[in-house]
């Protein structure tokens, strides 16, 4: 099968990412005039008819999330783009940004023309500010050519504007909510839903929230009149995605797909395989609130259905590979680190489950966790999943768990009961 | 009056003119109070946000002292005590672990004599454990000052790097 494709990525190099003339040269903004002739909600029915699903990790039918968007009431919308990419070993939406800024720009100018939507945000991590300046530019001259602003492209009352706020390393502001009131000048505690970000999001406005890689699909799809994007992919799963591969891989990197590649073209093909060719010991898909598998899993085709039958998740696209020198006991320690030093100290579940969940590893790391440990660490992770107050909280254990199933004997205690 | 301290902690002018160059870049909006926080923070050759830049930036921006240092606590890549002229931010995530950033780690705490959280006596470096940064395929990596340095596997690499800071 071939597996390196360039749908989403078919501008990378085609053009001069400081230039808008440039990126009008190979046909740049003409899904933007294809959209404005168009309905909106037959925009929101193409996404639907490719099967796309949200990139940002939860995998929700996109042309459905538009199309109930565009129906709540209201003419002051709001778009946000999501780049605050903070899953490790996630990097695909860095890719996006940094070679095709202006693909990313038309494509939440078109999601305003869909949603009625008078103020787009790009919330991007700090981490990534080398590329403010790149955004910021592809904004100026957008703006400057009437794609952004007052009557764009001459149709009244079509107004908008793209702002770009940054981050300040908080991973929970990937969250909805935690996203929404950091752009309101407060620190990002996510809160309670409902209201829903789709009725009362950002400044109590009706909010659409979408990952870069979600976004900077539109474009090229409404320009595929030869439906190629359908092409690939195999059953549920149509089309590419994006992967980052990394950890112990010969070359890490950002790849786009199609959907159907196994496992193990990813890693021994577009990876170059596994550093000294020793064999893995675990792979972690959708970074660190990913699910865990063994090498077992290197013959499954890489689509939602199947991952998701192998009891692992697409998530935001992210391989992480860790080979025979790192044991799973360490492996879940860093994993853990990442959660208690990000959890934002707000619900209890989340807050001291993280912290007792550190303890417990610890001490089977020692060797001197007990049965009881075990089954309490257990609890923990099951009532952290089922009552934390975001999805930080909710998925924070999904890789202690999953390591559970796949890696009982890690977990098996023998004598020293409590 | 919660802002009133700002009388009590004169800033010198010159700092004062840059604060006010990034709050009009900002268009004086509350809401972009992070993007703010994080630029003037840059103007400080310690890199963070001392007592009467935060009183005076909750006074041009008509906020409560208060909810500035919510924000400057709540993210992590903002500070109210003073860093170093060059904060080495360790990446301490999965994919750089498993590509041996404890070596990285180690040789930097050698080197600087200084561990995770400290400064050493110049000033001139920080050392700071920090979760991914999204430089995983060039890993292990540190980040200086919003630049990533990759590939750090060697001795010789690192005091490089170190030597070439200014």
């Amino acid at each position: 099968m071939n597996n390196k494709v360039s749908f989403l990525t078919q501008n990378f190099g085609k053009y001069d990412t400081s230039s808008i003339d440039s990126y009008m040269k190979i046909g740049g903004f003409s899904a933007l005039r294809k959209a404005v002739k168009m309905e909106g909600e037959d925009i929101a029915t193409l996404i639907a008819e490719n099967k796309v699903r949200g990139r940002g990790g939860a995998e929700y039918d996109m042309g459905r999330k538009w199309s109930q968007a565009r129906k709540v009431p209201g003419n002051n919308h709001i778009i946000i783009c999501n780049a605050d990419e903070g899953e490790t070993t996630t990097f695909k939406d860095r890719e996006l940004i940094k070679n095709d800024p202006f693909n990313l720009i038309e494509a939440m100018i078109i999601a305003a023309y869909v949603m009625r939507a008078t103020d787009g945000y790009i919330y991007m991590r700090a981490e990534y500010a080398c590329f403010r300046p790149l955004l910021l530019n592809a904004i100026r001259q957008a703006h400057k050519y009437g794609f952004l602003g007052k009557n764009i492209l001459g149709i009244e009352g079509f107004d908008y504007e793209i702002h770009l706020y940054s981050g300040a390393g908080a991973y929970v502001c990937g969250e909805g909510t935690a996203l929404i009131r950091s752009i309101e000048g407060k620190a990002g505690r996510p809160r309670m839903k409902p209201p829903f970000v789709k009725v009362s999001g950002a400044f109590a406005r009706p909010t659409c929230l979408q990952n870069v890689e979600s976004l900077s699909l539109v474009p090229h799809l409404l320009l595929d009149d030869e439906k190629v994007y359908q092409s690939y992919g195999v059953g549920d799963s149509v089309g590419t995605k994006m992967i980052s591969v990394g950890g112990n891989v010969r070359h890490p990197g950002a790849f786009e797909i199609p959907f159907g590649t196994t496992v193990r073209d990813i890693i021994y093909g577009l990876a170059g395989g596994i550093q000294g060719d020793r064999k893995i010991r675990l792979i972690q898909f959708g970074g660190a609130s990913g699910k865990i598998a063994t090498d077992d899993i290197l013959d499954t085709p890489y689509t939602y259905q199947d991952l998701r039958a192998h009891g692992v998740m697409v998530g935001s696209g992210a391989l992480c590979v860790v080979d025979e020198r790192t044991s799973v006991i360490d492996f879940l320690r860093i994993n853990q680190d990442f959660f208690s030093e990000e959890s934002c100290g707000q619900c209890t579940p989340c807050r001291e489950g993280n912290l007792h969940i550190k303890i417990i590893l610890d001490k089977i790391k020692a060797g001197t966790a007990t049965k009881e440990d075990i089954a309490v660490m257990e609890k923990i992770a099951r009532v952290m999943s089922m009552s934390s107050l975001c999805g930080l909280g909710e998925t924070a254990q999904n890789t202690l768990r999953s390591a559970i199933e796949v890696f009982p004997e890690v977990f098996a205690v023998g004598g020293a009961e409590a | 009056m919660l802002t009133e301290p700002t009388q009590a902690y004169p800033l010198p002018d010159t700092l004062r003119e840059k604060i006010d160059q990034v709050l009009e870049t900002h268009d004086y909006d509350y809401t972009q109070i992070v993007g703010i926080l994080l630029e003037v923070q840059d103007l400080n050759e310690r890199h963070y946000i001392p007592e009467p830049v935060a009183y005076y930036i909750a006074y041009r921006l008509d906020m409560r002292v208060t909810n500035v240092y919510d924000i400057i606590n709540f993210y992590s890549e903002l500070s109210d005590k003073p860093r170093a002229k060059y904060p080495i931010q360790v990446c301490s995530s999965i994919a750089c672990r498993v590509n041996d950033s404890a070596s990285l780690a180690a040789t930097l705490k050698d080197i600087l004599s200084i561990d995770f959280g400290e400064t050493t006596y110049d000033g001139r470096f920080t050392l700071e454990k920090v979760t991914c940064f999204g430089a995983c395929d060039r890993a292990p990596a540190v980040r200086i000052n919003g630049h990533v340095y990759d590939h750090l596997d060697s001795r010789a690499k690192i005091e490089h790097l170190l030597a070439s800071l200014d």
